[in-house]
């Protein structure tokens, strides 16, 4: 099998790699252990070398790339529910897998009510969802979903494994990555497909300064780590035609040196800082209704509302709400200012936000040389609709998620 | 015990000139700093020294300058410093940084503790702790919050994974990475520096490491290679939305969703 090599240097010929591989695959000859026709890339006798003499060998030449093909997307599973990153890069896998004629399979793990989840993946054109459901793989932990997610890539053969760039997801990557001897690129924004299936990956890097492209051109399985709300989400097909297959999941796989104690949901109170979504009511919002509509807004958009400082003196808000150089600094990914004149001492504490919205009445309004987007109207015209077309876009998030 | 810290320097700020006719990029700062993320992995380290006793030794793989974050690290409270150093180490990736980390631990007669901070700052991946798990076969634990309790044979952390926070038990031998917030990094103490002034940093080269395959390390053993690097777009400012209340609004909304910003 040319994808096992064997580090002749380290190898001590202890024969424990012989002894577990359930396939019989390994043979001692004189020369060393040789592999045989009947390895099915299990990586049992990886995990089992003491000398870690054993590595998947990824070195591709152009002919070895033939032998990986399609994409393959490591569905993450969040309470029970299927992680919303899983259907953007189901989009963005169907995407370039048109492009050189491959196919989009899944691999999903989890305790109870996985299997399900792995029929409702189907409808977004999927080809096979590989589901390993285990009640030992109802909450993460790293070694044995390395174990369960590397049994499918060695079973599979994917060219490109995709996989959301969470916490569980930037955990996982690297660790299977490792395991295959192959490149991980992490915290993708773009990704797109050259006709010789290497993919072409684009990552900020220094903190956002500046954008790399990064490419795995020798090694396959590419594996790459794609950020949450950054590609496309699939379109659902009318008549799926994949199906589900179900993995065993062995004892080997569920053994863990870790043992979850608890796991629950903090709905931890986020201060202004962490904020990702702000809106911001101004004095133009001055009465209780302005504010309850901008409150409003804030809650829809699932963000947190702020005041300036006349506002805040005027008893809408306390201090910890207030944005200025009295009050808090944030750099959200957006920021809505309603009835905000934009005094320098409050655009010097949000000017660096990613995307800033400013509604005004007043079209010499300060605030609108800060803004990205500027609307130059009455925010009770323009607030409750925005939270109108919001809630509906979240209704619908919500039915398309329902299993 | 033995506690192993993994640390790195890299430059002292974030901002990168590109040069819009090569393309490439300008030299960075040549000031350089400790990685801040690592700094709460050492004092993780050296609270955790403080409950069970033991070694807690620094590594970090990098040019020999590196000496001066080690001596830092010393008088934070650190007892060996350890530099991977060698030009065959340079222009790697993950896979060969974490490898040769691996060797590095190897050399120092393996560990019953890593530490990683969360990510450094300069390449941003947060993927070295949890492959130099992989190469030792140990669990880990990513983006570990707090450490609840630890003894001479076990660790319990918490982790924040998404929206949910894990608390898990983990045997030695194994691996984590700590968030920031995690604890309050310590200053360097006067008392400290000046006890381990002559305080030597081990520098470990190729020749010193047990896998002698070069193929393993550097940036031939670096599966990913960077293809080129160029500026973010530019993103605009001041575009005045047009038409009535409405339109208004629903091009705003427009915008916002496909940008994926709401």
């Amino acid at each position: 099998m040319e994808f096992l090599t064997f580090d002749a240097q380290a190898c001590t010929l202890c024969g424990k790699c012989v002894d577990a591989c359930p396939f019989g695959a390994l043979k001692m000859e004189k020369h060393g252990i040789t592999v045989g026709d009947t390895c099915r890339m299990c990586g049992l006798c990886v995990r089992q070398c003491p000398e870690r003499a054993i590595h998947f060998e990824q070195r591709a030449n152009e002919a070895d790339k033939e032998k990986w093909k399609d994409f393959l997307i490591f569905v993450e599973q969040e309470q029970g529910m299927i992680h919303p990153v899983a259907f953007e890069l189901i989009g963005e896998a169907r995407k370039m897998a048109a492009k050189v004629g491959y196919k989009v399979n899944c691999v999903i793990a989890g305790g109870e009510g996985t299997v399900k989840n792995a029929h409702y993946l189907l409808q977004y054109g999927v080809h096979k969802v590989y589901a390993y459901e285990h009640k030992e793989l109802e909450y993460f932990r790293a070694d044995c979903y390395t174990d369960v997610a590397a049994d499918c890539i060695a079973a599979t053969k994917p060219s490109s494994v995709l996989i959301g760039a969470t916490e569980l997801g930037r955990s996982l990557a690297p660790r299977l990555s490792t395991r295959f001897h192959t490149g991980l690129t992490a915290d993708c924004t773009s990704l797109d497909i050259k006709a010789n299936s290497d993919m072409v990956q684009i990552r900020p890097a220094f903190g956002g300064n500046i954008m790399a492209q990064i490419a795995i051109a020798k090694s396959r399985p590419q594996f790459a780590t794609v950020r949450y709300r950054v590609m496309d989400k699939a379109e659902k097909v009318k008549e799926p035609t994949g199906e589900v297959v179900v993995c065993q999941v062995t004892d080997k796989m569920a053994a863990s040196g870790i043992q979850v104690l608890s796991c629950e949901i903090l709905e931890k109170k986020k201060g202004l800082e962490e904020e990702e979504i702000i809106v911001v009511a101004g004095r133009g919002a001055q009465s209780e209704t302005g504010v309850e509509l901008c409150r409003q807004l804030a809650k829809t958009l699932g963000g947190q509302l702020a005041f300036t400082r006349p506002m805040v003196e005027n008893g809408y808000g306390d201090t910890a709400h207030q944005i200025g150089l009295s009050g808090r600094t944030v750099r959200p990914k957006l920021i809505i200012t309603c009835g905000v004149s934009g005094a320098i001492q409050f655009t010097s504490c949000m000017n660096a936000s990613e995307c800033i919205v400013a509604i005004n009445q007043n079209p010499e309004a300060q605030i609108f040389k800060t803004a990205h987007y500027c609307i130059v109207d009455d925010l009770y015209q323009i607030v409750p609709r925005l939270t109108k077309l919001a809630e509906k876009r979240k209704e619908e998030e919500k039915d398309g998620l329902s299993v | 015990m033995k506690i192993v810290v993994c640390m790195k320097q890299v430059p002292a700020g974030t901002k990168v000139d590109i040069d819009p006719e090569t393309g490439t990029m300008k030299r960075l700062t040549s000031e350089t700093r400790t990685n801040p993320y690592d700094l709460f992995a050492l004092e993780t380290a050296l609270q955790i020294r403080e409950k069970t006793g033991g070694i807690v030794t620094v590594l970090t793989m990098g040019p020999a300058q590196a000496e001066a974050m080690m001596k830092d690290a010393y008088a934070c409270g650190a007892d060996e410093a350890v530099i991977l150093s060698d030009r065959k180490f340079a222009g790697a990736d993950v896979l060969s940084t974490s490898y040769t980390l691996y060797q590095g631990i190897q050399v120092l007669g393996g560990a019953d503790l890593i530490i990683c901070g969360r990510q450094t700052t300069d390449g941003d991946t947060a993927q070295v702790g949890p492959a130099i798990a992989e190469h030792m076969h140990i669990p880990h634990a990513a983006w570990v919050s707090g450490i609840e309790e630890v003894d001479k044979s076990s660790i319990c952390v918490k982790q924040k994974m998404g929206r949910v926070t894990q608390v898990s038990k983990i045997s030695f031998p194994c691996l984590i990475t700590v968030d920031k917030d995690s604890c309050v990094p310590r200053l360097p103490s006067y008392l400290l520096k000046k006890a381990t002034r002559d305080r030597k940093v081990r520098i470990l080269g190729f020749g010193d490491l047990p896998n002698q395959d070069l193929s393993r390390y550097g940036l031939i053993g670096s599966p990913t290679a960077v293809e080129r690097m160029f500026a973010p777009p530019e993103t605009e400012r001041q575009v005045y939305l047009k038409g009535d209340a409405k339109e208004k609004t629903d091009a705003l909304f427009r915008i916002l969703t496909d940008k994926k910003i709401i």
